[in-house]
């Protein structure tokens, strides 16, 4: 019996949660923070398109995923909007270094 | 029902693979390519659950609008051949800790907690039941999510555009 189960998409969103959280916590440069914010929606997304598909059945699940993919487009462009204006001011996305507001 | 569990395979594989490129790649230019084939292996995930609709809806956004912004932003903030732009903070380490600690909790509760689950078939015209599904049920949030994608536009445009002043 090697039919895919639930099982198989959760695990799978929980890893790739897992290598979202490992690129936001350890990247500096703002842009793979971004992307790493990026993995994580899409882990999410993942685990609520596979509940609808094996737990709700009907396509709920794929709406709400559909709001958030549009919901992390969204995001991304006023993240790169302030990543660009942080690089105009600062000359660099290094997130250690862009501690204006700390002084 | 082998072939499907190798295409599984094969797309758990090139997301999997992406998203450790995203976070491992010492490079900022082949994080985004790893985020390229972690993408492309979410959308071929999402139509093994039938959900072609939202497949290509990711293909669309994200591969067509968010990766390229992501590029765009890349190639205008770094300089891509110096190799410490990417460096890490907390240390590969301590990382891989968080990682193991968030990925086996997760898995653990994903393969032990009952869900229950349902037998009924999966939707097959999925694009039809969701336009019915955005213009009916789900109205009151279609409609709040087209304000919020208005004064995303917005929002970016005053952040982003460059300040004329005026010398009188």
């Amino acid at each position: 019996m090697a039919n895919l189960t639930l099982n198989h998409f959760l695990v799978i969103g929980a890893l790739l949660f897992g290598f979202g959280v490992l690129a936001v916590v350890t990247r500096r440069n703002a842009v793979a923070v971004l992307m790493g914010i990026e993995l994580i929606l899409n882990a999410a997304n993942l685990n609520l398109v596979a509940f609808g598909r094996y737990v709700a059945g009907g396509i709920s699940g794929q709406v709400f995923g559909l709001f958030v993919i549009v919901l992390a487009a969204a995001e991304a462009a006023v993240g790169l909007a302030i990543i660009l204006t942080i690089y105009q001011m600062l000359r660099n996305i290094d997130t250690s270094r862009t501690t204006t507001l700390k002084q | 029902m082998h072939t499907e569990l190798v295409i599984f395979l094969f797309l758990a594989l090139a997301t999997l693979g992406g998203a450790g490129g995203v976070a491992l790649s010492r490079n900022i230019f082949w994080s985004a390519m790893g985020l390229l084939s972690c993408l492309v292996g979410v959308g071929g995930l999402y139509v093994l659950l039938s959900a072609d609709f939202v497949a290509i809806t990711q293909v669309l956004v994200y591969i067509g609008g968010v990766l390229v912004l992501i590029i765009f932003a890349v190639m205008l903030t770094s300089q891509i051949q110096d190799i410490n732009v990417s460096n890490r903070s907390m240390g590969l380490v301590g990382g891989c800790v968080v990682f193991l600690v968030v990925a086996t909790m997760l898995s653990f509760v994903a393969i032990w907690a009952p869900w229950k689950l349902t037998d009924k078939p999966p939707v097959v015209d999925t694009t039809a039941a969701i336009g019915n599904g955005l213009l009916g049920t789900w109205l009151l949030p279609f409609e709040i999510v087209s304000v919020v994608l208005l004064a995303t536009l917005i929002g970016a445009i005053v952040i982003a555009r460059k300040e004329v002043k005026s010398d009188d």
